[in-house]
């Protein structure tokens, strides 16, 4: 991997790391005040939700509204990891959760191993059977990891205060991840059977679904410390911008490398024409699932960094209007580009939360509401295909790889003679 | 029958035995029965909305079969998707050519080969040294392939952008990076002109002999399938009214009725008669 570095790949890291490095500083030296990094953190957060919307609706060709559920999902179970750890002194969430996204993904694995060789089985009868393989996996997690708790209390309570609580955080980051993933996969199944309009409908409803289920979090579902539709607080504000940036830059490495290999254009060739991805052997429908999964992946972990932000979340964040917010970075920066993602993210945290505020007179500051609207229908009236259009850094363009020098020469005969005209 | 016209071997390659597919009320294809050897070069023809596109789309798997089997080179195809057929080695065209529209000519052909790219998502996530090295491969084997058919120096050019002729020609050299066995060829010289047309018969017979293959196509034209194809098979309603080569498929008379009308059939006897006999 390392063997030949080209100048692109050199470039984009050098430039990359010195931007993460130089925020940093001016973060530490006190020049970028409070207001400003939380919002270059939350233009991160969104780059990465947004680039998982892009997999799935810029690349994959499936309209979804569904990502700020996992989201909401990826922040919510992430917080009550960290909120148990630092208020209740205890390690439960963090042990329990693990387990049960552990057993989850066994089950789900095993599951997709077994029905995989039943010959047309239906796909709410398998939903169905996924269903009583997750629950019971779920139960068995519980009563499974009641023993670790105390141990790993113990254990993680003889670290450096410091270093216990960004331990917790780190896994809570990446299980909340996996969870909205595992759920993604599940919710999936069944309704990415669906054209794509349809699609986006039940994606809708499932974001609905989560924001319901969050305003009523402490009575229906029983976590009382999520507080339902007061909104819950006490989270610890761990997530600092060294830990959003190299997330993003993660998530980004992992888009490009994927988008550069075969498995890449496989998922690009299920949006350009199904019918004729089934035709050249590709397994559309592993495809989608796939891309659901990855980009919910993405939603979750962005999700997990954001509760840690301001250390406040509330079920309104989430709701079906906010759900629009990643469709619209995405259209915005250009769907199917990776470069214009980022900077579009980033963009509308700036200038809706950041600049908007300052520019407009006081006493005025709601009407960004209508200034942002209007600055989207210009963008669309001008450029359709997004600020960026189809331009990518080189890192990321996918570069048109040069003839072999056998084919540079002349022509052989075989075309000569298969071609007439 | 025409059997005496194939020379090679006499493997079986696609046995359709009374297959049957109804919409609703209506019986697209009924009872269709079409047996292909190794190597041969099989037309199937038939007035507009006999069932030859349908007949096709059961074969690879598009539609599910209401009844009947088809086998292909031993294994049932029944039940099984069309990304499964494709890989035991039936690939196909489409009668609207469907390319993927807005990427590279290289990259049509790339996605064909996904099924053998050799690497997995980690050492993709990843580029690890084997996937450059799979990468390479892959990528040479898609641009070598595009050079026979004469398309290497447009592996840049957006697939839409082509002239329509060179996106026919891509969606065959797509349906061949497939590695099939067998290749369905769904009207390949629609919207064609003439020069177009015989070069696509040149085309046909190069892949044929080049690649080992069996070909199974469907064609408007008679010129193309007369010229090219040497066992032919006519359906008419979704049934098939007549089997055998061009010369008696010419002669037939339910195919001859089929196609200009009732009661024709005399007359073109009658007029055949007639100059045999001036002869």
């Amino acid at each position: 991997m390392m063997k030949k570095l080209d100048r692109s790949t050199v470039g984009f890291w050098t430039v990359a790391i010195l931007f993460v490095v130089l925020v940093q500083v001016l973060i530490s030296t006190g020049i970028l005040s409070n207001f400003w990094s939380t919002l270059l953190k939350l233009g991160a957060v969104m780059a990465i939700v947004s680039l998982g919307l892009n997999l799935i609706y810029g690349f994959n060709g499936q309209f979804s509204l569904g990502q700020f559920g996992f989201y909401a999902i990826g922040a919510y179970a992430s917080a009550d990891v960290t909120y148990r750890w630092v208020q209740l002194h205890t390690a439960n969430g963090l042990v329990v959760l693990t387990m049960a996204v552990t057993l989850v993904g066994l089950a789900l694995l095993l599951f997709s191993n077994l029905l995989g060789r039943i010959r047309g089985l239906d796909t709410l009868s398998s939903f169905g059977l996924y269903l009583i393989g997750v629950i019971a996996a779920a139960y068995a997690a519980i009563k499974l990891s009641q023993p670790l708790i105390a141990p790993v209390t113990n254990l993680l309570a003889s670290m450096p205060e410091n270093v216990a609580l960004n331990v917790v955080f780190f896994i809570a980051v990446l299980i909340s991840g996996i969870l909205a993933a595992e759920i993604s996969y599940l919710f999936g199944l069944p309704v990415l059977t669906l054209g794509s309009d349809y699609f986006g409908i039940a994606t809708l409803g499932f974001t609905i679904i989560v924001k319901v289920l969050l305003d009523n979090s402490d009575t229906i579902m029983g976590f009382e410390e999520m507080k339902g539709a007061r909104g819950m607080v006490g989270i610890p504000k761990v997530t600092t911008w060294i830990w959003v940036a190299v997330a993003l830059l993660i998530v980004i490495a992992i888009v490009r490398n994927l988008l550069h290999s075969s498995h890449g254009r496989a998922l690009i060739s299920v949006r350009e024409d199904e019918i004729a991805a089934k035709a050249m052997g590709i397994d559309v429908a592993q495809q989608k699932i796939f891309t659901f999964v990855l980009g919910s992946l993405f939603a979750g972990i962005a999700g997990a960094l954001y509760a840690h932000i301001n250390g406040f979340l509330h079920p309104n964040t989430f709701n079906f209007i906010k759900a629009f917010d990643p469709m619209i970075v995405v259209v915005f920066g250009g769907l199917g580009g990776v470069t214009g993602n980022v900077f579009a993210a980033f963009a509308w945290a700036l200038i809706l939360e950041g600049f908007l505020r300052i520019w407009l007179p006081q006493g005025f500051e709601t009407w960004r509401f209508v200034v942002y609207p209007i600055l989207l229908l210009l963008m669309m009236l001008l450029r359709p295909s997004g600020i960026f259009g189809s331009f990518e850094v080189p890192f990321i363009k996918r570069a048109l790889p040069p003839l072999p020098a056998s084919l540079t020469g002349e022509s052989t005969n075989a075309q000569n003679g298969a071609k007439g005209g | 029958m025409a059997e005496s016209s194939k020379s090679s071997s006499n493997e079986i390659v696609l046995d359709v035995a009374a297959l049957c597919k109804n919409f609703g009320g209506l019986s697209a294809v009924k009872d269709f029965d079409l047996t292909i050897n190794k190597g041969e070069l099989a037309g199937l023809i038939g007035p507009n909305g006999a069932g030859k596109t349908t007949a096709f789309n059961l074969i690879t798997g598009i539609y599910a079969p209401t009844s009947g089997n088809i086998t292909f080179r031993g294994d049932s195809l029944t039940g099984l998707s069309p990304f499964e057929i494709t890989k035991l080695g039936i690939a196909r065209t489409f009668q609207n050519i469907r390319l993927f529209p807005s990427l590279t000519v290289l990259d049509n052909v790339r996605i064909a080969y996904h099924a053998h790219a050799g690497y997995g998502l980690m050492d993709a996530f990843l580029h690890t040294p084997k996937y450059q090295v799979k990468e390479k491969e892959l990528t040479e084997r898609a641009q070598e392939f595009l050079a026979v058919f004469n398309l290497h120096t447009r592996q840049g050019e957006i697939a839409k952008n082509l002239p329509y002729g060179e996106q026919r020609r891509l969606e065959i050299a797509r349906a061949l990076a497939a590695n099939p066995y067998l290749l369905l060829l769904d009207e390949p010289a629609a919207g064609m002109n003439p020069n177009e047309i015989a070069s696509l018969m040149d085309l046909i017979h190069f892949i044929r002999d080049r690649f080992d293959l069996t070909i199974l196509l469907i064609e408007h034209q008679m010129r193309v399938v007369m010229g090219i194809c040497e066992h032919i098979t006519v359906m008419d309603f979704g049934e098939v009214i007549a089997h055998g080569n061009p010369d008696e498929i010419q002669n037939n008379q339910r195919v001859v009725e089929a196609y200009l009308g009732r009661g024709s059939a005399e007359l073109v006897k009658k007029l055949s008669k007639e100059r045999t006999n001036v002869a």
